[in-house]
């Protein structure tokens, strides 16, 4: 008998139903990764304990009010000008009374070192509007990272956010990004918000 | 006269699309890659503000979203203006916010369940009154790590 030729199979097509698949993924797709700052919530506490008084000369209050106005340490303010003054609260100054005052503590790779017991109280209205908000919490947490990135580069030599990107790889890295974090600690409390702008 | 004269026409020779479908195929596989598949339709407005100092939310699959802001239009004839929370697919309010968290907790394997980042998108527009009430309703559903939706810009202005 005869062998019968196996006839190939026609791929012409082949590529039309790949085009097909990838123009439907192409167009499900969303590349847009989701940024944003990232916080931590106090939890709720159980029992109704006073909190242990702190100084007033530790404190930088921000108040924002309902027009979006901004008070910083009862002084009226842009945001544009948050950032300096918080930077220098947070650095504080030995020598000024009204600045916070600084605590021994023990940091592993920096040794006994004098940190600045700041802390920030931020208290918004019901009525100040969530981009003022975020651009208040930006500024905060910019002058943080700014005197993180200074000090940092100081001390090691490389800035804070070189080291935090780098703390994956050596532990070395880690332990210096710990020490700066611990030097400059990101203390930001917020207040419970009162209605006093009347809109909401 | 000359030798090399051409001797009638010649067609061109088509082109080798042989390696057409690897192309293909390979932009296929990048994309479905990459892809990820939107969940859910927006209904109210969302306009993220614009902030400099963001940081990227790392693992996609421990993320879960929290949309508040004015409905779009097409829904404004049938739920006003007000700003609103979008919970997954559908207008919610707060007290449906700790089943919520409880849902989104069981979805997650027990060990990740603490790991859990709650990202709140809001719309620029919209006033911290709801905002805070929110932020109070996660942390008394022990939903504590929270992340506000910006985008990255290289500076802010006043106002």
């Amino acid at each position: 008998m005869a062998k019968r030729e196996i006839s190939e199979i026609n791929a012409g097509s082949m590529a039309d139903i790949a085009f097909l698949l990838l123009i439907f993924f192409l167009v499900t797709t969303t590349m847009d990764t989701d940024t944003g700052l990232i916080r931590k919530l106090p939890p709720v506490l159980d029992e109704v304990e006073p909190p242990p008084p702190i100084k007033e000369r530790n404190i930088f209050e921000v108040l924002v009010n309902a027009n979006d106005q901004l008070l910083a340490e009862g002084e009226y303010i842009q945001v544009t000008e948050l950032r300096a003054k918080v930077k220098d609260f947070i650095k504080s100054d030995p020598s000024n009374m009204d600045m916070p005052e600084f605590k021994e503590t023990d940091i592993p790779g920096l040794g006994l070192v004098a940190v600045s017991k700041q802390i920030i109280s931020l208290q918004n209205d019901n009525g100040t509007s969530y981009e003022m908000y975020i651009k208040v919490q930006n500024e905060l947490v910019a002058a943080y990272n700014e005197l993180r990135n200074e000090f940092a580069q100081q001390k090691f030599q490389k800035s804070y956010n070189e080291l935090v990107q780098q703390s994956d790889a050596s532990d070395a890295n880690k332990e210096k990004m710990d020490a700066v974090k611990k030097f400059y600690p990101q203390r930001i409390t917020e207040a419970e918000p009162k209605r006093v702008g009347g809109s909401n | 006269m000359s030798k090399f004269r051409k001797k009638g026409k010649k067609s061109a020779p088509g082109v080798n699309t042989a390696a057409l479908p690897d192309i293909v195929f390979m932009l296929l596989f990048f994309f479905m890659v990459t892809t990820v598949m939107r969940e859910t339709s927006l209904k109210v407005e969302n306009i993220t503000p614009k902030a400099t100092e963001v940081s990227k939310l790392e693992r996609k699959s421990l993320v879960a979203y929290i949309y508040i802001g004015k409905p779009i239009k097409a829904l404004q004839a049938a739920f006003g203006t007000a700003p609103r929370i979008q919970l997954n697919d559908a207008f919610k309010t707060l007290e449906d916010i700790p089943l919520f968290v409880e849902m989104e907790k069981k979805e997650r394997d027990e060990v990740e369940r603490n790991k859990i980042t709650w990202s709140l998108k809001v719309d620029q527009k919209t006033k911290m009154g709801i905002v805070t009430d929110v932020k109070q309703e996660l942390r008394e559903a022990d939903a504590l790590k929270i992340n506000y939706s910006t985008k990255k810009t290289d500076k802010i202005l006043n106002n």
